[in-house]
């Protein structure tokens, strides 16, 4: 669901559906009783909340703001909660930046533990765990050699993708998940609408923790 | 959400100093969810008033509305709006003529809007002069000026933000872009819900 009132054109066409919607009942009242104009109101309204409703599903397409670099540094943006000390996004990550001036922004969601504890803001825990994953994960990136830093970002990874993008000019991003069967921002379609809303090369870099090992 | 930021390596040399950059979660940009919000509350304040008139009027008055002599001025009310209504044409007008990079076209649509809106006080005022009841004159007189007094008030505000914005179109302020234009759009918003607050106010209180 989405807001649909997000602008001025959008509160303008408002106020012509609106406006258009008293005239009518205003000429009613005039031409008949008030009761008519009274339960023609009451009509336009519940055919109004429905029809707002409708219009109102769905999310809108977009496109995600990404700052510009340029400065010939290569940026990569990495999304990652459980899996950010995983061998496999380490390996991805040292690839990528293989001779080349690399700078790395780390950005873990902290994730609320239920839909409760993100609407009440109990996220301390959540805020901490994601924490020490990212502490840990920037000294094992700092092994390797490479310049990073480190977020906590958003409880939804999509809006911490897009938070993160507004302050760093990534090139690319990989985007570290648990194995499809496990993995809940799978199940989610995080990678796709990364896909769809973000114009930049995407990586998912799959990290199974239960065989991962530390890289040598 | 809470923002930490821990740089390793080299990162000392561009190490951010003061308040960490602010995350912005939200998909719309502040100023314009912030004056959404406003007119939600504003509904409802809205809301608590019409719930008045309807009681006093279902309840108290039952008989007829207006009660008996009072009478309403329904055709200027009629011209008022239909004033009210036009200003949010020039609002808009204004609003796509930045979008579009006209400046011209922004300062006569915001000079219209304010003027439309100042004729619309004018006359409202002018009306209670010469309405012949008070707002002492029973609970109608009483819901009748709190009413369109409260709608009043809220063209004033929203005159004093097109004042604002008309002063920064005139220094040279605002641009084609979104960003750089929320100065007249957060106003633009107010005031097409004053314009739609005012079509519900004369709906019920002047023609059901």
């Amino acid at each position: 669901m989405h807001n649909p009132l997000r602008s001025e054109q959008d509160a303008f066409r408002w106020l012509l559906v609106i406006g258009a919607a008293i005239v009518s009942a205003i000429v009613l009242t005039l031409l008949t009783r008030p009761v008519v104009g009274v339960v023609w109101t009451a009509l336009l309204i519940g055919f109004g909340l429905g029809f707002g409703y409708r219009s109102a599903r769905g999310s809108l397409p977009r496109n995600v703001e990404i700052t510009k670099g340029g400065d010939g540094r290569f940026r990569l943006l990495v999304i990652a909660n459980e899996t950010v000390q995983g061998e496999e996004l380490l390996r991805e990550i040292r690839d990528r930046c293989r001779g080349r001036r690399c700078e790395v922004l780390v950005v873990t969601p902290a994730l609320a533990s239920s839909r409760t504890s993100h609407w009440t803001s109990d996220i301390d825990e959540a805020i901490e765990l994601a924490r020490q994953r990212m502490e840990l994960s920037l000294i094992e990136i700092k092994r390797l050699g490479l310049k990073a830093k480190g977020e906590i970002g958003d409880s939804d990874p999509n809006v911490a993708i897009e938070d993160a993008l507004r302050v760093f000019a990534a090139d690319e991003i990989l985007i570290s998940t648990h194995p499809p069967d496990r993995s809940r921002w799978l199940e989610g379609g995080v990678v796709d609408r990364a896909r769809e809303q973000i114009d930049l090369p995407i990586t998912h870099v799959v990290v199974d923790l239960a065989t991962g090992r530390a890289l040598p | 959400m809470e923002s930490a930021s821990i740089a390793l390596g080299h990162a000392h040399e561009e190490e951010h100093h003061g308040p960490p950059e602010a995350n912005q979660s939200s998909r719309i940009d502040r100023q314009t969810l912030g004056i959404l919000l406003f007119i939600v509350s504003e509904v409802m304040l809205f809301g608590a008033f019409f719930a008045s008139y309807f009681f006093l009027r279902v309840v108290v008055h039952p008989s007829s509305w207006p009660p008996h002599p009072y009478e309403l001025p329904v055709a200027v009310a009629g011209v008022n709006t239909a004033i009210l209504v036009s200003s949010s044409f020039t609002i808009h007008y204004a609003l796509e003529s930045i979008r579009r990079g006209n400046r011209n076209g922004l300062k006569l649509g915001l000079v219209l809007t304010w003027m439309l809106g100042a004729t619309f006080l004018f006359i409202q005022l002018n009306e209670y002069v010469h309405l012949g009841f008070s707002a002492r004159d029973l609970g109608f007189g009483s819901i009748f000026y709190s009413l369109t007094g409260l709608h009043g008030a809220h063209v004033f505000v929203g005159l004093c933000l097109l004042t604002f914005a008309s002063i920064r179109a005139f220094r040279g302020h605002f641009g084609s872009e979104e960003k750089d234009h929320l100065g007249v759009e957060v106003p633009g918003i107010y005031w097409h819900f004053v314009d739609i607050m005012w079509l519900v106010v004369f709906f019920t209180v002047y023609i059901l």
